[in-house]
């Protein structure tokens, strides 16, 4: 096992999340445990899309997508009281991945702005589909009828029990992408992007692997959703809101695209930013769109350069 | 005469008023190392990248080992057996050596759908890779990224990964380009090593690589195929020598 | 449905597809010359219209608030463009959504500071709120049919400036071939400027124009983005062509989809499902169009050469 940087990061995250739910209620601010659970369900869908832009080059304005019907396939389920959690959450990925086989059977062919332009109007799409569905909510959305249940295994109403599930399944998801992008195929995926017309030359071709990654990484976003759902208790299609997929991918670009753990960090800083400026004003997006454009500008290795030198190396 | 290798009938493109290619006609046995040349303009991108795939001719056919791939893509080539280096050197530059050959390898070796074993630490794409770096004059070069390689290294390195597939045919396209003297020798014995073995399109402009490696020449004029000949027949014919070799 | 409701909708299709063709226009062109994506094209259509009703309402003339709104968006486009945009030519597509994704944060704010989050109302003056009669049977909205024709006399006057006009050529020359161009001495830089600020000016007058019919609010513009960007992937990108074609064929269907396909299920299916699902499927029916689109033609219908 090599001990790089990038582990040794990774162990020092993980060991800081796992520290804070005891470390907020000595301080007093079980507050905090709410906005870093946040922080990792983002950061799971942060990178899923990390999967496909960092390794992959495909740059997805339509990752929100996924996180809706996560969360709407775990609500819709509820309501027919279907509450059993493992069932929920099966439905919540492979509905997700189904989705992404859809759009991604024609967006991939694309690339490009096109690529860009195509996946963000689907994301527009499912958004309006969400806003018509009265019985579920519409516009104005509606109550979670019943958390996600397992039995006696775990208590998703317990703040610091739902908290250490989704650190794990956070950890779980980032060695699951490492383990893809050094595999046969995340190889494949790399070197597409890399070099497309040499890995034609090859005889490779990339439509296929990289429309496997795309339904990979909406499926693992799917999973965030139904998480996100059950955090937030409230589904409203604002999840799918295409300028949220601009914040997914800002958490990528934060943190340093195609490291892995970086949009970890990424999601950590773009939502605790966001939280301390909502405070401070409620015209807080004057401050922060600047500032956004002062990253892409400036920064754009993102905080993983600051971190470690030179791009990802799985 | 056996049946060749490779055979292309009246291939043809145009661009506007621009005949590219113009009814070529091109016959490359098994085990020979037939090189095409001719002057600049004559049309040798173009024809390179309708063999290669990259570009669908107007009219005409190219059957390779009996098969019809006039439609083919790129890639179905290269899975057919057909592997190609690039004239403007093109490698992965993030990946080192190594892994630019053996990205070449598992291209080869079934479908790349495999998520779990790390492809870096797999005997079976590592070691084949390994090999033939070590037979084009790598093998100390292996953990180096492609960026870092001296450009006659990196055409080396083409000439690798288009061996790691296993062809059938090689289509090199000058080979040489932008290589000192030291180092286009170093090439040429590459190259003359896999003769006979290998069978082998050469595109050149460097007459000396050609006429110490090729078997067969066929000069290209204007996108036609004005001749073609060993090296002594090519010398000797007049319209060769008026369209290209007068000009020396 | 009778034939005055399906010619009532058949122009007002034509109506949100002039709308549409001003935005995509100017994208297009932005794109197809510069090789730059700008997310924030909506936001120059919400500062169109603010800006119209904001000078209606000082000069007491609409003509005058829109006339005026035009070089004011086309100031605002050309400060974006030097100040935040001029690095990003040379950067990737990603680089620009995002930055330009940070520019549509910073103009809803803006906005929303200026002229608070409610939304502005207006109303049409009176010489234009009349409807225009078709025979007996059959009237429509002035004010409609003078946004359409602005719309066709912006079409055809663009397709002489690119097609006919030496500025044309420069501007089709810049897509192909900047550094030539910029040897023949034409300043390219001067070139890009006013490209932006004319794209933004189309996406401004498009703004302008619909402000007192639609709702003027921050995030107007983001929508109606979106729609440009399905008119640009069904049209095709770089093409003046693609986006007239593309904007009328989506304007069309968007309008007649929400129109008519909620009754025309009802006749297939049961009225309750058809009140649920047909709502729903018209707001997808442009996607799932664009879907059907690509699958067949990639690059759209009538993509530019080149790209």
């Amino acid at each position: 096992m090599r001990f790089g940087r990038r582990r040794i990061a990774l162990i020092a995250l993980v060991l800081l999340l796992a520290a804070a739910p005891p470390v907020a209620v000595l301080v007093g601010q079980p507050f905090y445990v709410d906005l870093l659970r946040r922080v990792m369900i983002f950061a799971i869908a942060a990178v899923s899309l990390d999967l496909i832009l960092g390794y992959g080059g495909m740059v997805s304005f339509g990752h929100a997508a996924y996180l809706g019907v996560g969360a709407y396939a775990v609500t819709i389920l509820a309501v027919y009281g279907v509450n059993d959690g493992l069932l929920q959450w099966a439905v919540a990925i492979g509905a997700a991945m189904l989705l992404a086989l859809a759009i991604g059977a024609i967006s991939v062919r694309t690339s490009g702005i096109y690529f860009i332009m195509i996946t963000l109007a689907f994301t527009q799409m499912l958004y309006y589909l969400g806003i018509s569905l009265d019985v579920y909510g519409g516009d104005n959305g509606m109550r979670l009828p019943m958390r996600s249940q397992f039995g006696g295994l775990i208590d998703l109403g317990n703040g610091t029990q739902f908290y250490y599930l989704v650190l794990g399944l956070l950890v779980l998801v980032v060695l699951l992408v490492r383990r893809l992008a050094g595999s046969r195929f995340g190889m494949v995926i790399r070197a597409a992007k890399s070099n497309e017309a040499r890995t034609r030359a090859i005889g490779l071709s990339p439509y296929r692997y990289r429309l496997a990654a795309f339904v990979i990484a909406g499926g693992i976003c799917g999973l965030a959703g139904a998480l996100l759902i059950n955090h937030t208790a409230y589904l409203t299609p604002d999840i799918m809101h295409w300028t949220r997929s601009g914040d997914i991918l800002f958490m990528v670009i934060l943190g340093g695209i195609g490291s892995t753990v970086g949009p970890v960090f990424g999601a950590l800083v773009l939502l605790v930013l966001e939280n301390a400026l909502s405070n401070w004003t409620e015209h807080w997006q004057i401050i922060l769109g600047p500032l956004l454009v002062l990253v892409v500008l400036f920064a754009r290795r993102g905080l993983a350069s600051l971190l470690w030198r030179g791009e990802e190396d799985a | 005469m056996p049946e060749p290798l490779l055979e292309v009938r009246g291939l043809s493109k145009s661009f506007g008023a621009l005949r590219a290619t113009d009814e070529v006609l091109l016959d490359v046995l098994e085990g020979e190392t037939h090189a095409i040349i001719g002057p600049n303009g004559a049309g040798k991108t173009t024809l390179i990248s309708q063999l290669a795939g990259d570009l669908r001719p107007d009219a005409g056919r190219i059957r390779f080992a009996g098969e019809d791939i006039t439609v083919l893509d790129a890639a179905t080539r290269s899975r057919r057996g057909f592997a190609r280096s690039f004239q403007i050197t093109s490698v992965y530059r993030d990946f080192t050596a190594l892994d630019n050959v053996a990205l070449a390898v598992q291209a080869h070796a079934g479908h790349s759908f495999r998520f779990w074993r790390p492809a870096r630490s797999d005997a079976e794409l590592r070691a084949p890779a390994r090999a033939v770096l070590e037979q084009v004059g790598l093998g100390a070069r292996a953990d180096v990224p492609a960026a870092n390689l001296a450009h006659g290294e990196q055409r080396q390195l083409e000439i690798a990964m288009a061996i790691a597939t296993r062809p059938r045919l090689l289509l090199l396209d000058e080979p040489v380009a932008g290589m000192g003297a030291e180092e286009s020798q170093r090439m040429v014995r590459l190259l003359t090593g896999l003769k006979g073995r290998e069978t082998m399109i050469l595109v050149e402009h460097d007459m000396d690589a050609v006429f110490t490696l090729a078997d067969r020449i066929s000069v290209l004029v204007y996108g036609r195929i004005i001749a073609t000949g060993t090296a002594a027949e090519i010398r000797a014919n007049p319209e060769v020598r008026a369209a290209y070799l007068g000009e020396d | 449905m009778n034939l005055q409701l399906v010619l009532e909708q058949v122009l007002n299709g034509a109506q949100l597809g002039v709308t549409l063709f001003l935005m995509a226009a100017g994208l297009t062109l932005i794109f197809g010359i510069m090789n730059l994506v700008n997310l924030a094209h909506g936001s120059f259509y919400m500062v169109g219209a603010y800006l119209a009703v904001t000078f209606y309402h000082w000069t007491g003339s609409l003509v005058l608030g829109v006339l005026l709104a035009l070089p004011a968006t086309m100031l605002v486009g050309v400060v974006i463009e030097v100040i935040a945009l001029r690095t990003l030519y040379q950067r990737d597509h990603l680089d620009q959504v995002l930055a330009t994704f940070g520019l549509i944060l910073f103009f809803n704010e803006l906005i929303a500071i200026v002229w608070g989050r409610v939304g502005l109302y207006t109303n049409l003056p009176d010489w234009l709120s009349g409807t225009v009669q078709f025979g007996e049977a059959f009237g429509y909205p002035l004010y409609r049919l003078v946004i359409i024709a602005v719309g066709v006399g912006v079409a055809a006057a663009l397709w002489y400036l690119v097609a006919r006009t030496r500025l044309g050529m420069l501007v089709r020359a810049g897509a192909s071939n900047r550094t030539m161009v910029a040897a023949l001495g034409v300043n390219i830089r001067l070139l890009y400027t006013l490209v932006f600020g004319f794209g933004a000016a189309l996406a401004g007058l498009a703004g302008a124009m619909a402000a007192p019919i639609y709702s003027v609010q921050p995030g107007m513009g983001d929508p109606v983005l979106i729609q440009a960007f399905v008119v640009i992937a069904i049209g095709g990108i770089g093409s003046i062509r693609g986006a007239l074609a593309g904007a009328l064929i989506v304007g069309m269907v968007d309008t007649l989809g929400r129109a008519f396909l909620k009754p025309a299920l009802a006749t297939l299916i049961s009225p309750p499902a058809a009140q649920s699902a047909g709502p729903a499927l018209a707001s997808m029916l442009i996607y799932l169009l664009m879907a059907a689109v690509l699958a067949l033609r990639p690059e759209g219908l009538f993509p530019a050469r080149g790209h």
